[in-house]
């Protein structure tokens, strides 16, 4: 349960960072680790090169902008959860990272770090995916924005070059009058979850997000449906997996209750901002 | 080949260690193996336990899942650095002894990190608050009973203390 051996570099600066990737095509970033430490410990994964980014100032910001939340590559998920302004702007936000991992997971793992992980089981791919955020990357061709919809493309794989650098993250602000709620299902608190959802309702409009239902974050539309309905219509959209986790009916039988669950608290927090 | 080595300068309970380690080295091993101080230990090796829980620059962190050379320039406290400065126990330690709050005291050094921790940031949790503090740290035979109790206890002699001290 040790690494395998790796070249180390720990860059003043994002440039020197992106130069480093360049030179070396089986490297990888290390941000919190909280990820990528434990695949190295299992010999999940053999990089030749770690990039380690920690010590690159500026990146830790989370700023508001444009009504909504930008969180830098080096915002730990512990500062991004403690952050009034988030609260504020996108309240989804905090609610989906306190079921990630513990505390002492969030002190150092990064919230940009787990959308670059792209694990179908964690919660902030689907918040971005759900709320059509993005994600800001730099490589040697310069910067380019990902939009959240083209950015999971598989398990365990996002469509960031293995050359760039993930920058920041934005995650759009919850519209006046709208509501979200956040719910999971898991075996002790702070595990990943069998199922999460969450819920955006804005106007007429109702849609959800799942975790750990497939290999990549799914979101359905319910517009329209009625709420005894809820679970099932968004089963005719959903295909849940089975894995040593959980069977593919529990989760089926998972989804039907948080639903329900997840739109009804979603439009009372629509009611209660009214 | 022969693998490339780092010359690392550690910051540990107030002093320093320079240390030569390969870049895959654990901080959980540097910890252990490179400068002796085996009170932090290590169960599973991928973030699960806790028992490998240290402060870093004053906030919990698994050292299983760090490595030496990210830890040059930052302050680092293992359990060895919580007693106080005249050797006695610190509160979180007098508060596990008097409330049974360890058995075997595997898991022991990562939950009074934690705990130390905890209390700084919020010096008199509710009950619900004490049991969220630990709920991140794996205990497999004192239970949580007495552990919870012993966070309370200890919110209560580091209270005491300052009055006393002030
Ligand atoms: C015990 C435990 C429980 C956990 N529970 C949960 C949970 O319930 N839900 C959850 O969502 N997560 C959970 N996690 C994972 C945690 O959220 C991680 O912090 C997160 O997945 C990865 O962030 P990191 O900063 O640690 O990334 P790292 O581990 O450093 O990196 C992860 C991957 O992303 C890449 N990467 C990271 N940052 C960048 C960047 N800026 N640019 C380019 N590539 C980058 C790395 O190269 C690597 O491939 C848990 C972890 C542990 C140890
Ligand atoms: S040894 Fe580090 S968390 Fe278990
Ligand atoms: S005291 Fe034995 S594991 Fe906790």
């Amino acid at each position: 349960m040790k690494p395998a051996p790796f070249e180390y570099r720990r860059p003043g600066t994002l440039a020197e960072a992106v130069e480093a990737l360049a030179g070396e095509p089986n490297a990888k970033v290390l941000a919190g680790g909280q990820s990528l430490v434990p695949l190295l410990s299992m010999r999940l994964a053999a990089p030749a090169l770690l990039v380690d980014i920690n010590e690159i100032p500026g990146l830790d910001t989370i700023e508001i902008e444009d009504g909504g939340v930008r969180v830098g590559a080096l915002a730990r998920h512990a500062a991004v959860l403690a952050s009034d302004d988030v609260r504020r702007v996108q309240p989804l936000v905090p609610m989906a990272l306190s079921h990630v991992a513990h505390a002492t997971i969030r002190n150092r793992g990064t919230t940009v770090g787990s959308l670059v992980h792209a694990d179908a089981a964690a919660e902030m791919p689907v918040v971005l995916t759900l709320l059509g955020g993005s994600l800001e990357v730099e490589g040697p061709a310069g910067r380019r924005t990902i939009p959240a919809a083209e950015l999971f493309v598989g398990p365990l794989e996002s469509s960031v070059g293995h050359d760039e650098v993930a920058v920041s993250a934005y995650f759009p602000g919850l519209a006046p009058g709208a509501g979200v709620a956040f719910e999971e299902i898991a075996r002790r608190h702070g595990d990943y979850a069998l199922v999460g959802a969450a819920a955006l309702v804005e106007g007429e409009s109702v849609r959800v997000g799942y975790l750990s239902v497939s290999d990549v974050p799914s979101v359905v539309d319910l517009t329209g449906v009625a709420d005894a309905d809820l679970g099932e219509a968004a089963l005719a959209q959903l295909e849940p997996m089975d894995d040593i986790h959980a069977t593919a009916a529990y989760r089926a039988q998972l989804v039907r209750v948080l639903t329900g669950r997840v739109v009804r608290s979603a439009r009372d927090f629509a009611e209660g901002a009214r | 080949m022969s693998e490339e080595l780092h010359d690392v300068r550690l910051t540990v309970n107030g002093t320093t260690h320079d240390v030569r380690v390969p870049a895959r080295r654990l901080l959980s091993d540097a910890l252990r193996h490179d400068l002796g101080l085996t009170g932090t230990h290590v169960g599973c090796e991928h973030g699960v336990c806790g028992a490998c829980t240290i402060l870093v620059d004053g906030a919990p962190m698994r050292s299983c899942l760090m490595f030496a050379v990210s830890a040059a320039g930052h302050e680092i406290t293992t359990v060895e650095g919580l007693t106080n400065p005249d050797g006695s126990l610190g509160p979180v330690q007098q508060a596990f002894a008097e409330c049974h709050g360890l058995q075997c005291g595997f898991c022991t050094p990562g939950f009074l990190t934690t705990i130390t921790a905890g209390l700084r940031d919020n010096p008199c949790p509710t009950h619900e608050e004490a049991r969220d503090m630990i709920a991140g740290n794996l205990c497999r035979c004192t239970g949580y009973q007495n552990i919870v109790k012993a966070v309370e206890r200890a919110a209560e002699i580091a209270a005491s203390g300052e009055e006393t001290a002030s």
